[in-house]
């Protein structure tokens, strides 16, 4: 697989078009490395020029912000924040929707500031421009809901990227009844990933899952590795793996077209 | 003795109107007590987002049924209290219905049939609203905190609003001369044939009383407010204007933390200065909030503004999961400590610690069950925004207590030693790019 880092081009004096932002979870979560994976495909075929950090990346700091430590944040952030002036970063691409956020929003008051993307919207644009072409193939009809990440959506107000990126599918996009801005948290925000949650009646993983099976779906379409986690745990509480499945959009776009 | 009423009037509005003004100074200071926070930029922006969400109630609307309800009883509110500007001048000059012959039968007959249609739907779409507080289960008001004093309150309020409408009306029938007229008297027009019969003086005792209880009535309700969830009729509109601009999954980054990073993180500090000298001696800032007076002034202002609707917490992921969290309550707390300060200083000249914190009020298993999904901020219909209330809590339990759940502590040990939230080596972190 083509993925050139930051050191490599900068031995050769190049400067990539973006840098794509891999993330804890799209590095080392087996599952979320698939959708690492794909991206990449995509990336290649619509001849983008990326690069990645590769072993000079580590953790945004997102999860050690939400539980409340800034200091950790704000070590990881400068760290990082050192490392991409230092390759004159202007745009970085990101499959994570944490990761997404605290780039875009809370690294410019630490000295960085870059134009952050989600990976939705990247590959929007890269549609606008002619460069990527998208076509159903074996998705063609299938019924897929999306369900939209609380980092992506809420926090950013990025409702459509994922949508329109659907449609091209030519599947039949299926909305949950809280979906948007009333979209349900799959539980893993604010690093409730990286702890058992408090007790209560019921985990907030098998709520959303309810809301997903509600609109009998073929697919659940993520844009977040840690609510697809969340989801894919809640679709095999509910026995249900073998008729649906938990994809990222870019995994969706990325088997269509066999890449 | 002919200017009794006159002078009791008089003396009635200075003290209901004087004792609001007390209570608002001390509502001030007591929001004073947080930190400063410049909020001073964008002024087009913010006096946009006033009209539109606390004027406007955009965001009101988004559940139709109670938000066209609240519109209407907010409209009778603004509009029917024109009418107060009238009972107070003929209540102080002795006249009555001053603005009839000045603004001429037609037009004074719109306004008072304005005032009294309003006044019939507000009375309806109250009579709605005590129907679902207490025979329609509706969820959202049937939460732990909802018990006792919170669920009265709300209860009061809508009987204010059914005696105060009453006595609008009540006071418009028994008028005779203004029902002789006819103009305006499109409701208290099927009232009044209630007193035929009766005779003159009676009629007209009944108008006086409904005259003076309504004012009086008024009056009492404006200093209801400030012990009541109901201060949202005002505070709305300086919350909604201090509202938050960033986006919503933006957190502050804190400058204190920033400082000390920044020595860290520099290779050419001396780790052995001694600090710089300050010109007062500073108590070294506290991380995070231990009590109210460690938030800042909108997040009090925000405690004070909240009327305990429950959106937010019907919202809540970890609530409708059984969770203790509940983000209506983490306001309705932040202002029960908050008062709580302010009598203490009431009482005392100035603080007096009672050994007692915001984390009396709040536990840290409701802190730790948020996912910061920002569910809450969204729904709230006058920009309230419980989540930085959360955060900065849970600051202070980590920076100041070292206190994280034991799980998060292995994460973040994990994060400051290799990099990711889980224990891999970050030399590893491009293996993906050759496995199948």
């Amino acid at each position: 697989m083509n993925v050139p880092t930051m050191a490599e081009l900068a031995a050769q004096g190049k400067q990539p078009e973006v840098l794509f932002w891999v993330g804890c979870a799209g590095s080392f979560d087996d599952r979320a490395k698939k959708i690492t994976k794909a991206f990449v495909k995509i990336l290649n075929k619509a001849n983008v020029e990326f690069a990645v950090l590769g072993t000079e990346e580590s953790c945004s700091g997102d999860p050690a912000k939400r539980s409340g430590n800034e200091f950790l944040f704000q070590m990881q952030a400068m760290t990082n924040i050192e490392v991409m002036n230092a390759y004159e970063v202007k745009k970085v691409v990101t499959a994570c929707p944490h990761c997404f956020n605290t780039l875009k929003n809370e690294y410019p008051g630490l000295g960085g500031t870059y134009e952050v993307l989600h990976h939705t919207q990247f590959l929007k644009s890269l549609l606008a421009d002619g460069r990527l072409t998208i076509e159903g193939g074996s998705y063609n009809g299938k019924r897929i809901t999306f369900h939209d990440p609380c980092y992506l959506g809420r926090a950013n107000e990025v409702y459509e990227a994922p949508r329109e990126l659907i449609r091209k599918l030519e599947v039949e996009l299926i909305e949950m009844k809280r979906c948007k801005r009333n979209g349900l948290c799959c539980g893993a925000g604010g690093a409730q990933m990286f702890k058992e949650p408090e007790k209560g009646i019921k985990d907030i993983n098998i709520e959303r899952t309810e809301d997903a099976l509600e609109v009998k779906p073929n697919i659940i379409a993520t844009g977040c590795p840690f609510c697809n986690t969340m989801m894919t745990d809640g679709i095999k509480n509910k026995e249900k793996e073998q008729e649906i499945e938990v994809l990222d959009i870019v995994e969706l776009i990325a088997n269509a077209q066999d890449l | 003795m002919q200017y009794l009423p006159n002078i009791l009037f008089a003396l009635v509005l200075i003290a209901g109107i004087g004792f609001f003004t007390r209570n608002v100074r001390k509502l001030i200071r007591n929001i004073k007590l947080g930190r400063a926070i410049d909020r001073s930029d964008n002024a087009a922006r913010r006096w946009k987002n006033m009209a539109y969400i606390a004027l406007g109630q955009s965001k009101m609307v988004r559940r139709p049924i109670s938000g066209i309800l609240h519109v209407v009883v907010y409209l009778g509110f603004i509009i029917i209290n024109i009418e107060i500007l009238e009972i107070i001048i003929d209540g102080l000059l002795g006249t009555h219905r001053i603005f009839q012959p000045i603004l001429g039968d037609g037009l004074y007959g719109f306004l008072i049939g304005t005032f009294e249609v309003l006044a019939f739907l507000v009375f309806v779409a109250v009579v709605v609203f005590w129907l679902r507080r207490n025979t329609v289960k509706v969820k959202r008001f049937l939460n732990k905190e909802m018990k006792g004093w919170p669920s009265n309150d709300g209860n009061n309020i809508l009987y204010f609003e059914i005696v105060l409408m009453t006595l609008f009306v009540l006071m418009n029938a028994a008028d005779t001369s203004f029902q002789q007229a006819g103009v305006g008297n499109i409701v208290s027009g099927f009232v009044a044939p209630l007193f035929d019969g009766m005779g003159a003086d009676t009629i007209h005792l009944v108008e006086r009383t409904s005259w003076w209880l309504h004012i009086i009535g008024i009056l009492i309700f404006l200093n209801y407010l400030y012990y009541s969830k109901h201060l949202h009729i005002l505070l709305a509109f300086p919350n909604t204007y201090y509202g938050n601009l960033n986006p919503q999954g933006q957190f502050d980054n804190l400058e204190s933390v920033t400082n000390e990073v920044k020595l860290m993180l520099d290779p050419n500090a001396d780790p052995y200065a001694t600090p710089a000298e300050t010109e007062t001696a500073e108590v070294p800032e506290k991380f995070g909030a231990e009590d109210v007076t460690d938030l800042n002034r909108v997040q009090l202002l925000n405690a004070y503004t909240c009327t305990e609707c429950g959106r937010c917490t019907s919202v809540c992921p970890a609530n409708q999961t059984g969770k203790e969290l509940s983000p209506r309550a983490i306001m309705m707390k932040t202002r029960d400590r908050l008062e709580e300060v302010g009598k203490n200083i009431d009482k005392n000249g100035e603080f007096k610690p009672d050994g007692k914190t915001l984390l009396d009020y709040i536990s840290t298993e409701e802190l730790w069950a948020c996912t910061s999904c920002n569910a809450c901020v969204e729904e709230c219909p006058v920009s309230i925004d419980p989540l930085s209330i959360i955060m900065d809590m849970r600051r202070y339990q980590v920076m100041e207590k070292s206190a994280a759940p034991q799980e998060l502590n292995m994460m973040m040990t994990n994060v400051e030693n290799n990099g990711a939230p889980w224990q891999y080596n970050q030399m590893d972190r491009l293996n993906w790019k050759d496995e199948e």
